[in-house]
C-alpha cells in the first residue's frame, strides 16, 4: 500500500520561516530595541551558544526530572483517585467541591507557599507540576469509567465476573481513551508547572535559567530558553500521543487517522 | 449435548414492578411459564409487552419483584442475589453484539474462557473452533470495527456459545441487522441449534422471525406485560425459508397477527 505524502511536512516548515521572516523585517523595520525584541539571528546565536554551553544540559535535565516525576505523580492521583470517584459516585459527589476548589484557586499564588514547605530544589516543583497535571487527568478518567457502556457491563454480568476481572477486561480498556487524552493535557500542564516554580524560587532548570537570562538583560538567551522549552514540551506531547498507537490501538482515534482496509462483508 | 440433561426452565408467579413516585408500572404482570430443555422458544409482541424484561430476568440482569425462576432444580433469583451456579447454564446474546472493541474477535470470543480461567492456548483453540461453528472462520485476529453487523452478532453468539451453556437467551439478536442477512442469520441460528442441542429463548418483534424459528411461540400483549397466547408450531427441521410461502405457515403467522391486532387496538 503506497502511504500518502503528509502535507505538514510542506507546511510546518513553510509557516515556520514566515514568521521568522515577518519577526526579522519587523524587528529591522520598525527599530524596536533589541531589548524588547531581539532579531531571530540574535536569538539564533544565543541558541547555538546556549546549546554548546555545558551546563544547559544540566538545567534541562532538571526541568525535565521534574515534570516527568510531577507527571507520574499526577498520572498516579488521576487515574487512583478518577477510578474511585467513578466507581463510588456517592464519594465524587462528596468531594467534588474540594477537587473542583483545588483548581478554581490561583495555584500559582501558592508556589511561594510550595517553596516554603518543599524548599528550593526540585521537590517543590515536582508538586506544582502534580498539582496543576493531576486535574484533567482525574476529570477524564471519571468520565472515562462512568462512560462504560450498559450492554458491555451486561455481558460481563451474565459472565459473572468479579471486580477486578471487570476493571481489567472491561472499566481500564474501556477508559483508556479518555484517560490518555487527559494525559495529554496533563503533561502540557506538568511543563508549566515546573517552569513556573523554577521562576518564582530556585537557581537550576530552565524557568531559573529563562529569567537569569533575563536579569543579566540578555533578552536573546532568554528567548533561546523559551524555544528549548517548547521543543521539550513537543517531544513529551507526542510521546503521550505516541503512547495512544501502543495502547488504544482500537479506537477510531488512533485507528481512524489511517486510511486502512480489510473485508468487512461477507 | 444430550438433550435430555439439559434442564427445564420454570417461570412460576414471576412479576416485575418498576416504581416511580407517582406510579407503579408492571412490566411484567405474574407470570408461569415452563420452557422444556432444548426448546426453541420465541417471544413475540409489541415493544412494552415485557418479552425483554422476562428474558432480562431469566438471564441474571434483572431482579424479579417476586416469583421464582429455576433452572432445572436450582433458584435462580435468592431475592436479589444470584445462584452463580445457575448462571453457569445461560448464555445470553443481545441485540447489539456488545463486543468489546479492544480485544480482537478471537479474544472476544474467548472471553467467557478467560474469565473461567482456562489457560491461552486451550481458549484460543476453541475460540477458533467457535469461529468456525458461527462462520466467520479466518477472521479471529480482526477488531470487531472491522467486521459487518451480521459478522459481529455471529461473533456474540460464538461467546455466548464458548463454555457450552445449556441455555441461549436471545433478545433481539438480529433485530438491527437488514432483512437479507436476517433470513440468512435465521438459517444459521437452526444450523448452530440443531448441532448443539441447547434451549433458544429467542426475543422478536417479528411475528414471520418467531414462527419460522420457534418450536413454540409466545405472544405477549402489554399495559400490563403478560402471557396472551401459546402456539405450538408443527414443522419438521431443517427449516427452510421457503418454508415461508407455505399456506399452513402464513395462516399460522396470519392468526398471531390477528390476535396482536385486537390486543393493540
Amino acid at each position: 500500500m503506497k502511504k500518502r505524502f503528509d502535507i505538514t511536512w510542506i507546511t510546518t516548515p513553510l509557516i515556520i520561516l514566515l514568521f521568522v521572516l515577518g519577526w526579522h523585517v519587523y524587528v529591522v523595520w520598525s527599530g524596536v530595541s533589541k531589548f524588547i525584541i531581539p532579531p531571530p539571528l540574535a536569538v539564533w546565536d544565543a541558541l547555538v551558544d546556549l546549546l554548546t554551553t555545558p551546563s544547559t544540559l544540566r538545567h534541562a535535565w532538571i526541568t525535565l526530572y521534574e515534570t516527568l516525576v510531577g507527571f507520574f505523580f499526577a498520572c498516579l492521583i488521576g487515574v487512583g483517585l478518577g477510578t474511585l470517584l467513578g466507581k463510588a459516585l456517592w464519594l465524587e459527589r462528596a468531594l467534588n467541591p474540594f477537587i473542583v476548589a483545588t483548581q478554581v484557586v490561583p495555584k500559582v499564588a501558592l508556589v511561594p507557599l510550595f517553596i516554603l514547605w518543599f524548599g528550593f530544589g526540585t521537590e517543590s516543583k515536582i508538586v506544582v507540576a502534580t498539582v496543576l497535571a493531576f486535574f484533567p487527568i482525574l476529570t477524564n478518567t471519571v468520565l472515562g469509567i462512568k462512560s462504560v457502556d450498559a450492554g458491555h457491563r451486561d455481558v460481563m454480568t451474565v459472565l459473572n465476573a468479579g471486580r477486578w476481572q471487570r476493571f481489567v477486561a472491561l472499566e481500564l480498556p474501556s477508559s483508556m481513551p479518555a484517560v490518555l487524552a487527559g494525559m495529554e493535557v496533563g503533561v502540557v500542564l506538568a511543563i508549566i508547572g515546573a517552569v513556573v516554580g523554577e521562576y518564582l524560587g530556585g537557581s537550576t532548570g530552565l524557568g531559573h535559567l529563562a529569567v537569569a537570562s533575563l536579569n543579566d538583560y540578555k533578552v536573546g538567551m532568554m528567548f533561546a530558553v523559551i524555544i528549548l522549552l517548547t521543543v521539550m514540551g513537543f517531544l513529551l506531547y507526542a510521546i503521550v500521543g505516541g503512547l495512544k498507537k501502543l495502547l488504544i490501538p482500537w479506537h477510531e482515534s488512533v485507528a481512524g487517522a489511517q486510511p486502512e482496509r480489510t473485508p468487512a462483508s461477507r | 449435548m444430550n438433550r435430555e440433561t439439559i434442564p427445564d426452565i420454570a417461570l412460576s408467579g414471576v412479576e416485575k414492578r418498576f416504581e416511580t413516585r407517582e406510579r407503579t408500572v408492571v412490566a411484567l404482570e405474574r407470570t408461569d411459564l415452563r420452557i422444556r430443555g432444548g426448546e426453541l422458544i420465541a417471544l413475540v409482541g409489541p415493544s412494552g409487552c415485557g418479552k425483554t424484561t422476562m428474558l432480562r430476568m431469566i438471564g441474571g440482569l434483572l431482579t424479579p419483584s417476586s416469583g421464582e425462576i429455576r433452572i432445572g432444580e436450582r433458584n435462580l433469583w435468592r431475592g436479589a442475589e444470584r445462584d452463580s451456579s445457575a448462571l453457569r447454564e445461560l448464555g445470553v446474546v443481545f441485540q447489539d453484539a456488545n463486543l468489546f472493541p479492544w480485544f480482537s474477535i478471537e479474544d472476544n470470543v474467548a472471553l467467557p474462557l478467560r474469565l473461567r480461567g482456562m489457560p491461552k492456548a486451550e481458549r484460543r483453540a476453541k475460540a477458533r473452533e467457535l469461529c468456525e461453528l458461527v462462520g466467520i472462520g479466518g477472521f479471529e485476529k480482526a477488531w470487531p470495527r472491522h467486521l459487518s453487523g451480521g459478522m459481529r452478532q455471529r461473533a456474540a453468539i460464538a461467546r455466548a456459545l464458548s463454555y457450552e451453556p445449556h441455555i441461549l437467551l436471545m433478545d433481539e439478536p438480529f433485530g438491527a441487522l437488514d432483512a437479507i442477512t436476517r433470513d440468512q442469520m435465521n438459517l444459521e441460528l437452526q444450523r448452530i441449534w440443531l448441532a448443539q442441542r441447547c434451549t433458544i429463548v429467542f426475543v422478536t418483534h417479528s411475528i414471520a422471525e418467531a414462527v419460522f424459528l420457534g418450536d413454540r411461540v409466545i405472544l405477549l400483549s402489554p399495559r400490563p406485560g403478560r402471557i396472551d397466547m401459546e402456539l405450538e408450531v408443527p414443522f419438521e427441521r431443517p427449516r427452510r425459508t421457503a418454508l415461508q410461502a407455505v399456506p399452513e405457515f402464513q395462516g399460522l403467522v396470519q392468526r398471531l397477527r390477528d390476535r396482536l391486532e385486537a390486543i393493540i387496538t
